[in-house]
């Protein structure tokens, strides 16, 4: 899964590139939620997704609400298209 | 792609027809039960799922006709519509167009003629009658295209979308797609609190829920119907959002307390149909019909192939091996069977098509008759069935017309007002009957014979029996509507029914009785792929016979084969049984063997005995039809081809025992020689 991982200082960036969907959320729920807490803030870099659905949608949901759990700043530092077209659908511009 | 999309439109024509019918069937029933809930429901069943997957092919014409229908069978459904004859007729007229809207599909999507979309208007404003008036105007355009009739409304949609949604491959997102389609999607709110905590989370559940609010034209049913796929996997809830202030307030709060009662058992109710469709589909697998024949046709090789190496296993005198050979063809044997009855299916669908004719018919001829249907169970090969459809029905509409007499004929001759019309199917001895009778006048005797010796079939003063004379009508060149009044076709005549039948190998005769009404007997062949023959011998020549028809086997002793010989009939316990040597009727030369064999062959009434040299047993058979050549052939039906190589010919019995009724008919006339046919 293409999904790249640094950290610089207390900053964790995470970035996905490909599809965010039922068919990758399974791996990328494993790789992120593990990182979890890891770094005191978080950077999830959006700009290479090439689609998102349903599945993709709950998985940032859970992101959201476990980084609120575990005192993690979350920052989404890009969004493609596709990220976006699905955010504005539901109108959770909250990310 | 767009082949597996062809495929899948195939199966959809397939299955509509299918539900077509069984709405017919149901309507059916609902008339003469008009309490009947379960064929209401079966009847919302069917419209629904044509319109649902008629929608998926984006169908419009279909869907939008199909959504009316339903509307009023929904109200039927609900009570605020009652069940009555106009409206019976009605939807039966309403099942009619769908299907044929379904046919212009089948038919490559050319549009519908205007006739058709004129049937459909009339149609239309009949049904709007029984639409409550509000939703009469909205719902007459076609759901699918965007109602733009209605006014706005503003819909609040409630969504909570079951775990399994994500694996069955539906994405909620593409959902809200559609409806950000249907009109403005004014507010959004993704539930989220229903996803568990990390480690009871699965990121391929669905724990999503959607609060909506659409401003739109649609109609409720309309935007129901963007849930139908899911429905199974969603709890859907849409109702219209009053506008005032207080209400829209509420909005926020527990929806699921605020739903319209009215509008809630909607989906409930639903997915009955669906979970009877399912367990439809996995009772039953849809094979090609082709495919179907190849495998018989190839079962019918390795039944020939087992025979040889029978054979060959005898003449080695090896007994493991004899043993073995016998043990495959028992296998064979069973496969057989098994693939035969692939193809059989029970006539009972072919009889209920009649149901519909019958009702139609009684009305058009201002008569009461009622349709009995018995045997339904019993099967037959397919293409037998296929074929015997339009005979039926021309034997059916006569007995209607013709046969029955009208109300008050009745009562003055002392019946019920109401006439009687009967279907019976049943086995008999390797063949099937199918019986239309009526309780009608019966024939005019007198006419047929009257008409059949002007027209040089009768000899004038010819003794016939009164099945004789009412079988005649079966002759070609009887010509019908102006010779017997009381038995005149539709311009089919009844010789083309009998030719019909004729080639399915069947008979067609029939039994009258004045004022009492007329059995019409239709006996067929089970299949016409493979019979059970029974071998006999004349010199070196193999003749099967099929053995259903086979009764028993007489050795002829000396003293008997000369009187036989001499009179042409044998005495068979008291019986008199006609005989036809075969050996004379097929002309082999050379004397006869020393030892001979009767085998006492029936079909339908009749029997006679067959004398042939040797009996050789009982021999599974291919029939391998007879070129176009021999096709003037009286006597023999096909040809086979034995274990050995050798070709044997298959004797066609009821042809023989024609030849020997024939030759009594004429016979009879001379006084002194005896009857020859044992009935």
């Amino acid at each position: 899964m293409p999904i790249t991982h640094e950290t610089i200082d207390d900053t964790a960036h995470v970035g996905i590139d490909g599809e965010l969907t039922i068919y990758t959320v399974a791996e990328l729920a494993g790789a992120l939620l593990s990182q979890m807490g890891a770094a005191p803030r978080l950077e999830l870099d959006l700009s290479q997704v090439t689609e998102m659905d349903g599945a993709g949608l709950q998985l940032l949901a859970v992101i959201q609400r476990e980084a609120g759990v575990a005192g993690t700043a979350l920052s989404v530092t890009g969004q493609s298209q596709a990220v976006m077209q699905a955010l504005q659908l539901c109108r959770s511009a909250a990310l | 792609m767009s082949i597996n999309l062809d495929q899948a439109l195939q199966t959809f024509i397939v299955e509509a027809r299918e539900l077509l019918q069984a709405m017919e069937q149901s309507l059916l029933q609902l008339e003469s039960d008009p309490g009947d809930q379960d064929a209401i429901g079966a009847i919302f069943r069917a419209a629904h799922t044509i319109k649902g997957s008629a929608g998926l092919f984006g169908l419009a014409s279909i869907v939008g006709f199909t959504h009316i229908v339903e509307d009023v069978l929904d109200r039927l459904r609900d009570g605020s519509v009652a069940v009555d004859a106009a409206l019976i007729a009605l939807l039966l007229k309403c099942g009619d167009h769908m299907l044929e809207l379904i046919d212009v599909v089948a038919s490559r999507g050319e549009t519908p003629t205007p006739a058709t979309l004129e049937r459909g208007e009339t149609l239309r404003e009949a049904l709007s009658d029984y639409q409550p008036l509000r939703t009469a105007t909205a719902d007459v355009v076609p759901a699918a295209v965007h109602d733009d009739t209605g006014a706005d409304v503003l819909w609040h949609i409630s969504l909570r979308f079951g775990v399994d949604v994500f694996r069955n491959g539906m994405d909620p997102l593409s959902f809200l797609r559609y409806l950000d389609t249907l009109g403005q999607m004014v507010q959004v709110t993704t539930l989220t609190d229903s996803i568990p905590a990390l480690e009871h989370w699965d990121p391929e559940s669905c724990y999503l829920g959607f609060e909506i609010d659409l401003r739109s034209t649609a109609s409720h049913a309309t935007l129901n119907e963007v849930f139908d796929f899911v429905r199974d996997d969603c709890d859907v809830r849409i109702r219209a959002v009053d506008e005032t202030p207080e209400s829209s307030v509420a909005i926020g709060s527990d929806l699921i307390a605020q739903v319209e009662p009215g509008l809630a058992p909607a989906s409930p109710q639903r997915q009955p149909a669906n979970s009877e469709a399912k367990t439809r589909d996995g009772s039953y697998v849809r094979v090609n019909a082709d495919k179907l024949d190849e495998l018989i046709n190839l079962v019918g090789e390795l039944v020939i192939a087992s025979a040889g190496a029978s054979l060959l296993a005898r003449s080695c005198n090896n007994d493991p091996l004899q043993e073995a050979t016998s043990t495959v063809s028992g296998l064979v044997e069973e496969i057989l069977d098994g693939a035969l009855h692939l193809r059989m299916i029970p006539i009972g669908d072919t009889f209920n098509r009649f149901r519909r004719v019958v009702r139609d018919v009684s009305q058009e001829l201002g008569k009461d008759i009622e349709l009995i249907i018995s045997g339904a169970e019993t099967e037959l090969d397919k293409t037998v069935v296929e074929k015997i459809g339009d005979p039926l029905m021309h034997l059916l509409r006569n007995a209607m017309d013709h046969g029955i007499e009208s109300a008050d004929a009745r009562r003055a001759a002392g019946k019920s007002s109401k006439g009687h019309l009967s279907l019976n199917a049943y086995h008999d001895s390797g063949s099937i009957v199918i019986e239309i009778a009526d309780d009608g006048a019966g024939l005019n005797r007198d006419r047929i014979l009257e008409k059949a010796q002007e027209r040089g079939l009768v000899a004038s003063g010819a003794v016939l029996t009164d099945q004789e004379v009412y079988n005649l009508i079966f002759e070609a060149g009887f010509s019908t509507a102006e010779a017997v009044t009381n038995l005149s076709g539709r311009g089919v005549g009844m010789d083309v029914v009998k030719r019909n039948i004729t080639l399915l190998r069947g008979t067609v005769d029939l039994d009258s009785r004045p004022g009492q009404g007329t059995v019409v007997r239709i006996r067929l062949p089970l299949t016409l792929a493979i019979i059970n023959g029974f071998l006999v011998g004349i010199d070196q020549s193999t003749y099967v016979i099929p053995l259903d028809m086979v009764q028993e086997c007489v050795e002829l002793d000396e003293r008997q084969r000369q009187s036989s010989r001499d009179q042409g009939y044998l005495d068979l316990r008291g019986e008199v049984l006609p005989l036809v040597d075969l050996r004379d009727h097929f002309s082999h030369e050379g004397p006869a063997a020393r030892r001979q064999n009767v085998v006492v062959v029936r079909y339908a009434e009749h029997k006679a005995g067959l004398v042939v040299d040797d009996l050789h047993g009982e021999f599974q058979t291919v029939i391998k039809p007879l070129g176009k050549l021999f096709g003037a052939l009286r006597g023999i039906s096909g040809s086979t081809i034995l274990g050995s190589g050798a070709v044997a010919l298959i004797l066609d019995v009821p042809a023989l025992l024609n030849q020997i009724v024939q030759l009594e008919a004429r016979t009879a006339q001379a006084p002194q020689s005896p009857p020859l046919v044992a009935r």
